[in-house]
Order: structure tokens, then sequence, then C-alpha cells
């Protein structure tokens, strides 16, 4: 699945010219872990009030969500042929009211946290199981709104919130250490109020345990640490890959790369 | 509307937020989807009835806006009508991305309440000051803004916003007023409600008005009348979307336009308005508003300062009237 992911959105950005392929791979075995094995959501019925919700933060890796909800079933796969195409509902960034699955529409950093936060208090009020799962970058985490949620989330003891952030220590311009220092990123987290979990972040036996439930009834932290580009050579832990588009010779060669993993 | 209002000098006024706090309680018991969210202050709006009778349903996020309007969304996606109050300018200014992004764009069903807006703080000065969110909040697609005229129709507004889904910017004046509408006035989104000038003959200039401006408005046509210039007053509840065929109406109609504001006149009321009449119908415009940051001063004394007073207005007509050849 997450290769089939991968090998999509390549192709997606390869047609489009456009997208942030860096994040895309990075965050790709995340989404895989949660729409593969995590979430209870339904792509018949993808509006059903007690679904499991699904923010992807880190709007600008569209390209690696649409994949996702496309092999999962809640839009045809040749609908990934109109990716950032005139007029397509598959927008550079996710749109809810455009595209079956997604839950808000992101873009700008530090807005999916508060609106998970914000789900699991409704979810709490109404005395719902339902849990909300949010994918951060890392470097999104210098945005004070998402501190600011985290206090929220705390305060309000809300076990069923899982924070993922997707550690692949890179930005668009340059390192997050480099840009501005996140660590000690676990201790942060910790003293926000979490129970975090500190995993590699391309190992699904990993991922699959981080983000079961919370079992402190504290919201859970996941830091998953990757690397941006994963999987194809020439763009690993390269910081120009962020959005960089790859050209025919490089596509061939990460198509091998990819397939022959 | 038909009846035409007069609104003696010496008429009583009211605070829009007791009916404000007072329409969510009585909403709140009627749906359980209603919650409300606060950035620590339950207490200037207005919430703490609301969180004596619901004390789960009223969410305190702590001073924090953009987490505030977040929360919000989050809450509306879970299946909640939220209200998200705040003093005006830090809801609408901190938070505007959040206001875009995660209520108009995303089509969540939330309610912001900028309370305290204007120049409702008076001697605080220009930094709780809320003038511009007119101009911010009426540039987002698709969010609605209104800003209700007195008690009356501040429940009206609130009641129309928790049964029509959207995203809404509510307008909470602080600013004492007196009851401006005639008894039994409801409100609909969109449309604006005539409140003096139905002169056999029609009427000679528009006063365009909103908020804590529209009393001004009545009495500056009161004044006029005695000279025999007739005036139509129009309290234009809703900023966005405008009624049109209101303002083009008062364009053929009468022979010039005044509006008249408690905000920057860079693109709130007037600015749409003249917008709207400059593209279909041009006829000569007053627009009254504040202009600069506000210097020290109480809220009357400002609303005096910037000429935003029933004397103001008779000026701003006859100014209008002159423009217009009279």
């Amino acid at each position: 699945m997450a290769t089939q992911i991968r090998l999509w959105d390549l192709e997606m950005i390869n047609r489009a010219k456009l997208g942030h392929i860096g994040g895309d791979f990075s965050v790709t075995d995340i989404l895989t872990t949660l729409y593969g094995a995590v979430l209870n959501v339904d792509p018949t019925n993808p509006t059903d009030p007690e679904r499991d919700r699904f923010i992807l933060s880190k709007g600008h890796t569209a390209g690696a969500l649409y994949s996702t909800l496309a092999y999962c079933g809640f839009f045809p796969q040749a609908e990934l042929a109109t990716f950032a195409q005139a007029l397509s509902p598959l927008n550079g960034h996710p749109n809810r009211t455009k595209v079956p699955g997604v839950e808000t529409n992101t873009g700008p950093l530090g807005h999916g946290f508060p609106v998970a936060v914000g789900h699991a208090l409704a979810a709490k009020l109404q005395g719902s199981p339902r849990r909300t799962f949010v994918v951060m970058g890392d470097g999104e985490m210098q945005e004070g709104s998402n501190w600011e949620a985290a206090m929220t989330a705390a305060h309000y003891e809300l076990s069923s919130v899982t924070a993922i952030i997707d550690r692949n220590r890179l930005q668009q311009g340059a390192g997050t250490e480099d840009t501005k220092t996140l660590e000690p990123f676990p201790d942060k987290l910790a003293s926000f109020g979490f129970e975090v979990r500190d995993i590699p972040g391309h190992d699904f036996a990993a991922l699959l345990l981080a983000t079961q439930p919370s079992t402190t009834g504290k919201p859970v932290a996941v830091i998953a640490n990757t690397v941006k580009g994963k999987g194809v050579s020439f763009m690993e832990n390269r910081v120009e890959w962020h959005h960089k588009v790859p050209s025919d010779e490089q596509v061939t060669q990460a198509v091998q790369e990819l397939t022959n993993a | 509307m038909s009846t035409p209002t007069e609104t003696p000098p010496a008429a009583p006024t009211f605070d829009c937020r007791k009916a404000f706090a007072e329409e969510i309680i009585a909403l709140a018991q009627e749906d359980p989807r209603i919650v409300a969210v606060c950035n620590d202050s339950v207490g200037s709006s207005n919430l703490t009835g609301f969180r004596d009778a619901f004390p789960d349903r009223l969410i305190n996020v702590g001073i924090a806006e953009q987490d505030l309007v977040g929360v919000g969304a989050g809450l509306a996606n879970g299946g909640m009508i939220p209200f998200v109050s705040a003093a005006a300018p830090f809801l609408t200014g901190r938070a505007l991305e959040q206001i875009k992004a995660d209520v108009a764009y995303s089509a969540t069903h939330v309610l912001l309440c900028g309370q305290s807006p204007g120049m409702a703080y008076g001697e605080l000065g220009p930094t709780h000051h809320s003038i511009e969110d007119l101009s911010w909040t009426r540039a987002i697609p698709g969010l609605r803004v209104l800003v209700p005229a007195d008690p009356q129709e501040t429940r009206a507004a609130v009641r129309y916003a928790v049964g029509n889904p959207g995203g809404y910017y509510i307008r909470i004046p602080r600013h004492a007023v007196p009851a401006v509408n005639p008894e039994g006035t409801g409100f609909e989104l969109g449309r604006s409600v005539r409140l003096a000038g139905h002169s056999p003959g029609g009427e000679d200039v528009t006063v365009i008005a909103i908020g804590t401006l529209v009393s001004r408005a009545l009495a500056a046509a009161e004044t006029l009348r005695a000279e025999g210039i007739s005036v139509r007053v129009i309290n234009m509840s809703t900023v966005s979307p405008l009624d049109a065929d209101a303002v083009l109406a008062a364009a053929r109609e009468t022979r010039g336009i005044v509006t008249a504001e408690e905000a920057i006149v860079s693109g709130g009321l007037g600015a749409a308005v003249a917008s709207l009449v400059v593209q279909n119908q041009p006829v000569p415009m007053r627009l009254l508003g504040l202009t600069e940051f506000a210097p020290t001063g109480s809220t009357d004394f400002l609303l005096e300062h910037f000429g935003l007073t029933a004397d103001g207005i008779v000026a701003a007509v006859r100014e209008v009237l002159g423009h217009g050849g009279a």
C-alpha cells in the first residue's frame, strides 16, 4: 500500500509539475498505518458522524493524502490524474467541500491541531468513543497555535487525541534544529501534558503500536522519526526536495527504487 | 418594514451583550448541540450565566485566540454548534487566518461573536478598539457579517445564525443603544430594515447605518425633517452579503447616500455600499466612520471626535444635497 501511494504521488507530481514530494514520502507510512489499520472510517459513508477524524495539518502534503484516500476508495484512482489541474477538486492543498475524506481545509500551518482538539471536545461532550488523529510536520511545531492547542488538549484531558509529528528534521529552507530548535522535543511535549511515544516513523509495527489508545488518560503525542524523501536515494534527507519536481530521468530512477525496495 | 419609528432623545438604552447572553442560554436549553467557547472572556463575553447553567458546555481555551477559533471549527466538525466569543479586536485580529481557513473556506457552522466592537473600550485605546474587523471579515468570501443594532435584533440575529448553517461574524455592540427596530422585527440574512422615510413624495437622501449609529441616524432624520429635508434611514444589519436591492433602490430613488459606522471607512459598510453604487447607479455619497487610530477618550468622546453623531450625520446629508445640486 505504501509503495503504491508513493508511486501514485510521484506520478501526480510529475504530471502537475508541482507538489511537495519530500514531505509526502516522509508521511506516507504514517498515512498507510492509519488508513490501513487504525482509523474507523468508511469510504462509502465518509461523513458518518461516528467516524474517527483524521486531520492532515501539514496540508502541503496533499498528494500523499489524495493517493491514500484514492487507494482506500474514497474516490476513484483515475481522479488523481487531475491533481492541480484547472478546476480539479484536488487542489494543491486539501479541501473538505470537494474531496471526500478531508475533514478541514489546511495549508497554512498550525491549523489542524486546534481543529482536532475541538473535535475531540465534541466527542467527549457527546460521550462518543471516536478518536481524533492529527498529523503535523515537525517544522510546523514552530507555530504557536500548536502549543495553544496542546495546552487545551492536556487541560481538558483529551485522551482520544493522538497528535503525530512527522519528525523528518527538515523544513522548507533548512534543518529544523538550524532554523529554530525543537529539541528537547519529547521533553517539551511531555511537559505540556502528553503521553509521548518516540518511535521510528517508517517501522509499521512501531507505528501501529504508537497509534493505539492512550494508556495514561493523557493525550498522546507520537514523534515519528522519519526521513524526508523516504524511499528514493537522491531525495532522502535533502532539503531541496521539499518541493522540487523530479525530471523524467529522475522519475524513472525513483520508480525503480520504490518498486525494488 | 413599514412602520416609521421615532426615537425620543430620552429613550431608554440597552446593552446588546445582555440580550446575547440571555438568548444563547435560551437556545442552549432548546438544543444540546450548542456550546460556548471563549478565551478567558467568560465575564466580558457575558457568559457567566451560560457557564452556571451549562458548565460542561462552556469551553475556555484561555488566552489563545488562534486555538479558540480552531477549536470552534473542530467542535462544528464534531456536530456541535459553537458560539466562539471574544473581544472583537482579538477575535478578528489575532485569529483572522483561522477565520478564513477553518471557518469560511472550510464551510463550517461556527458563530464568531465579536464583543465590545468599535471604540467600546474607549480610553483603553486603539489596541483594544475593533475598527478594522468589518473590513477584514467582509473580505472573506462566504463569511456572513452581521451587525445587530439593538437587543431585539441581537436576539433575532443569533437565533437566525443557529438555525442556518454557515460561518458567521456577529458584532455585538456594548455601547448602550436605544431600541431602534419596530417591535417584532426579526432577522433575515442580507435583508435590511427601513426605519424612517416613507414620505409621500419620496425622500431626499438615504442614510445607511449599522450598530450604534442607527439611533443617531434616526435622530438626524428627525432634525432634518424640521427643515423640510426627508431622510430614508436604513439599518443595514447584514454587512455581508449586502442588501443590494435596498442600496440600489436608495441610489435610484433618493439624491445621495450617507453611510455611518463605528469602524474604519476603508473596507467596511461604507466601502461596501460605495462599491455597489459606483458600479451601478452613481450618486453623491459621504462615508462616515473612522479615518485614523483614535486619540485618548471615552467612547462618547471619540464618537463625537469622528463626527459619528446625529449632528455629524446631519452635516453629511447637507453636503450630499449640496453636491447633488439641490
